[in-house]
């Protein structure tokens, strides 16, 4: 602080700290404590608000085990509430969208990296950037439109013959993930590929030279170095996924329901903001809880990731 | 224009660290003063109080006579020349040597001139719109003093600013500061490590080490007597004989050592056991006969041709390496390796001298 | 062996970019398809009326025109806030500074459903009515933190002896800023500033939750997509992809240039 008024002066210095305690109070931290304090408070018409039926109860957080539903797990049927089953889903869907986007990014991120010719890079880069900037919503409606019952791709595979009539894509999550992984598979890539880019490249070499299979290159050489990338890249990919409601909507199915669109009905559907409140607080809580194991088992703090 | 400046007990401490510890000094208007010390020694502390980065702990710096205490920067007399020389890499050289003006409100017609002015006197003439990443390290070098000089500051401070350049100019530029300097007639300070430099350059130097200055002098005189044995080694070779002290008389004293007794000048505030005896490489005198007095009998064990002078290196009998610098100028004899040879110097070029001060 | 490992990983790099891409033609294909639903088969004859359709579409103008109005407001308001805050976490450090810093970072991976409730509920706590205004208050909220780490980024770059030479050559604080720390710091804005603005327009969580009764394109596109819909939305999503093309390659050519400079700059 001393540093700061000495380089630009009392004035500028408050006036920076103004700004940034603007940001972080009033769009950050206030906010959500005003969501964490309403998700305690009833839905109530207005004129009671403040009244004495408006006390502080978990009663909103209780509504998650409303209504149970039939399901099985592991081939053992169980009866699990309507809106834990959603949230669970939403978390399962969405680490098999995190792990499919790794797969499928690691090898581009490695070739972009390590193989390609610097020169066409900036080309692949801008390429690769197209998409980026397209906006989502534009893009779950590219794989609304292939993956329709008549649509291009079921034309494409029935005139190649490798189906013999129409498969319905749009159903479960199926092109729930395919959306998802699609909208959010650069987010894996570019953290990827900055963090491998960064690995000295006589130390593949050396590998190699001292004898080392392509696959152990990999796993003892690229992956450890590349491991804040991979965790920057996972968690944004998996937030991204939990979070997204325009790919649900778009591309969900009747059988389909991610937890941002019960969060939602809640909101707009229903009014009932304060349910909503304690279901958008589950949300970030138990998405932070999660990925925050996560890093801690991987052993990878917060600050390797914003790199 | 130029002041003088003055500091009187002056100390700055960072936390517990203590980086200058009771400077005082009185720099002369139009002098050229140089701070030399190895890094860390508090040189470039003292250089940041009077420019007015840091604030001094305690004691006063005066600019021209005036307390600077809460001036900052932008309202000092001073104009700084970086080691990195940070000149502006966005603006061209016109801009950059003409930024002190167009803050001070001067119109653009007139700061052109000025820069153009100043681009003749540091030897630049044509380079106003070139951009930085354009010139060479010297060049550099020009512009910043030239940037430096536009403010028409009272006092010019230096830190290391040679110290990025290669050999052959870095001798060329401060042959060319030395000429600035005093065709401006403004103050300098300057801050080196490199003992060559401060020499060549200043009217007086002030030796620092551990934040205390050690020795103010002219160059011959710190040279020739420095005060202690951190500034002898500091500045210049020596061979450095250590023992227990003697009889003193005059001035002079004598020092028993296990390669045999000496005798020498002494400075004051020396006493007891484990005293130090200097004598630089250039006054030890190699003969076949014993000297009559100060003599050690060794082997030289290598012969090393530096251009103006031969040094020899040579073990003695006791088991302790000696160098003596011999002129290459064809008067004296130069042994060879194996020779037997007798070492010795003149009482009167020997000092025996204490340790730095860094007494608290 | 190796020859062939490279020739399947070009294979692959190439099979990936088709798979980013192909859905962006299809899309803008059915733009011109005169079908009534948005495919590209059965091709049913090649027009331009749903162009004309969408130029007539008086909800998608105002829905535009909010768009743009919001994305400068955010781009304004995140450059600001985002500088600030880089120069600020940039001059701190220890605790403190990882604090502050972890705190904007997270903003980032708060979902933009929970910015959008928490937004609205505590603005209207205040008695602030929901709308437009509301959107840009939530997207600020995370794009800062986007704007602040392209900045910082820049800043580590940045030598601040040159801001204490210009002071020591009689600089104010305000003059350093301006012609020293500023300029310097520019490429990093304006990338910023862009940054900001291209997220805003595909904002749809926040802007969802925020919005009261007002429409932006992403809103627009999302209701239309739900109700059943002509191929306007595909002759939006051409003019939409086609702006983003010609913006990533004057970005191209501008880049390109620079760097031609700097060689040339280099070798004299």
């Amino acid at each position: 602080m001393q540093d700061l008024i000495r380089r630009y002066g009392l004035g500028l210095t408050g006036l920076m700290c103004l700004i940034v305690a603007f940001w972080l109070l009033m769009l950050v931290i206030i906010p959500n404590i005003t969501l964490f304090e309403s998700s305690f408070r009833p839905y109530l018409p207005v004129t009671e608000i403040g009244g004495p039926r408006d006390t502080y109860s978990f009663d909103n957080y209780l509504k998650v085990f409303d209504g149970s539903i039939e399901t099985t797990f592991l081939g053992i049927p169980i009866t699990v509430p309507v809106h834990v089953m959603t949230f669970f889903l939403t978390i399962w869907y969405s680490v098999v969208v995190t792990v499919i986007c790794f797969a499928l990014a690691y090898p581009i991120a490695y070739y972009m990296a390590k193989i390609v010719n610097p020169r066409s890079l900036p080309t692949i880069l801008l390429l690769l950037f197209v998409p980026l900037w397209v906006s989502e919503v534009l893009r779950a409606f590219a794989w609304w439109i292939i993956l329709a019952f008549k649509g291009p791709l079921n034309s494409l595979l029935l005139f190649i013959g490798a189906i013999d009539k129409p498969v319905r894509w749009i159903t479960d999550y199926d092109a729930v993930m395919i959306g998802l992984v699609y909208t959010y598979i650069l987010f894996m890539l570019f953290p990827l590929y900055n963090a491998i880019s960064s690995l000295d490249t006589n130390q593949i070499e050396a590998a190699e030279d001292l004898g080392a299979p392509w696959w152990k290159i990999h796993w003892r050489i690229v992956l450890p170095h590349a491991k804040p990338g991979v965790a920057s890249g996972s968690v944004m990919v998996f937030m991204l996924s939990a979070g997204s409601l325009l790919v649900p909507s778009i591309l969900g199915s009747t059988t389909s329901q991610w937890f941002t669109q019960t969060i939602q009905q809640w909101m707009n559907d229903a009014l009932d903001w304060n349910t909503a409140s304690a279901y958008a607080f589950l949300l970030l809580f138990l998405c932070t809880l999660f990925v925050s194991v996560v890093m801690w088992i991987f052993r990878v703090k917060l600050s390797d990731i914003a790199k | 224009m130029s002041a003088g400046i003055d500091l009187e007990n002056v100390s700055c401490d960072f936390g517990t660290f203590r980086a200058v510890d009771h400077a005082n000094v009185s720099i002369k208007p139009g002098e050229f003063f140089s701070f030399l010390g190895p890094s860390g020694c508090g040189k470039t502390t003292i250089l940041r109080m009077v420019s007015g980065f840091i604030e001094p702990t305690q004691g006063v710096i005066r600019i021209g006579g005036k307390d600077m205490r809460g001036q900052r920067p932008n309202q000092r007399p001073t104009a700084l020349i970086f080691q990195n020389l940070a000149l502006f890499p966005l603006m061209s050289i016109w801009e950059n040597i003409a930024f002190g003006l167009e803050v001070r409100g001067v119109d653009k017609a007139t700061r052109r001139a000025k820069a153009e002015e100043l681009l003749r006197l540091v030897d630049l003439p044509g380079a106003a719109d070139k951009m930085v990443s354009q010139l060479s390290g010297g060049q550099k070098q020009r512009v910043a003093i030239a940037r430096a000089l536009a403010v028409e500051p009272q006092v010019m401070l230096l830190d290391e600013p040679l110290s990025a350049l290669d050999l052959k100019l870095r001798q060329h530029m401060r042959a060319e500061l030395r000429a600035i300097q005093k065709r401006t007639g403004v103050t300098f300070i300057y801050i080196t490590h490199d003992q060559g430099e401060a020499l060549a350059m200043s009217d007086r130097v002030g030796v620092m080490s551990h934040g205390r200055i050690q020795q103010i002098a002219d160059p011959r005189d710190i040279y020739n007597n420095p005060v202690n044995g951190f500034v002898a080694s500091f500045v210049g070779e020596n061979n450095v004989f250590e023992g227990d002290l003697g009889a003193v008389s005059d001035g002079m004293a004598t020092l028993s050592t296990p390669h045999g007794q000496f005798r020498a000048r002494i400075n004051a505030g020396v006493s007891g056991k484990g005293v130090k005896l200097y004598v630089r490489p250039e006054h030890t005198i190699i003969s076949a006969a014993a000297p009559p007095e100060n003599g050690v009998h060794g082997t030289v064990h290598e012969v090393s041709f530096e251009g103006a002078f031969i040094a020899v290196h040579a073990v003695s009998d006791s088991g302790m390496k000696m160098v003596a610098e011999l002129r290459n100028d064809g008067s004296q004899v130069v042994p060879a390796i194996g020779d037997q040879v007798w070492m010795g110097f003149d009482a009167q070029r020997a000092a025996i001298l204490p340790d730095a001060d860094t007494k608290r | 062996m190796h020859k062939l490992r490279q020739n399947l990983a070009h294979l692959y790099m190439a099979a990936f970019l088709i798979y980013l891409l192909i859905p962006l033609a299809v899309m803008a294909g059915a733009a011109f398809n005169d079908s009534r639903l948005p495919s590209i088969v059965p091709w049913k004859g090649t027009t331009g009326r749903w162009f004309v359709e969408l130029a007539a579409d008086e909800r998608m103008w105002v829905a535009f025109r909010n768009t743009i109005l919001v994305a400068l407001a955010v781009a304004v308001l995140a450059v600001i806030v985002g500088t600030a805050a880089a120069i600020l976490i940039n001059s701190i450090s220890g605790r403190m500074r990882s604090v502050i810093y972890g705190l904007m970072i997270s903003t980032i991976l708060i979902p933009g459903a929970v910015i959008g409730i928490s937004t609205l509920l505590m603005w209207n706590k205040l008695g602030v009515p929901p709308g437009l205004h509301l959107s840009v208050l939530g997207q600020v909220s995370y794009i800062a933190a986007m704007v602040m780490l392209l900045v910082l980024a820049r800043l580590q770059s940045f030598d601040a002896a040159l801001e204490e030479a210009a002071l020591d050559l009689g600089a104010s604080h305000a003059q350093v800023m301006r012609r020293i720390l500023l300029p310097h710091l520019y490429p990093a804005i304006g990338a910023g500033a862009a940054v900001a603005f291209f997220q805003s327009i595909e904002n749809f969580n926040v802007t969802q939750f925020t919005r009261g009764g007002a429409d932006t394109l992403t809103v627009y596109v999302f209701s239309k997509v739900r109700a059943g819909i002509t191929p306007t939305i595909n002759a939006l999503a051409v003019i939409m992809i086609g702006i983003t093309i010609v913006a990533a390659i004057l970005y191209e050519v501008r880049r390109r240039r620079i760097e031609r400079l700097m060689a040339r700059g280099a070798e004299e």
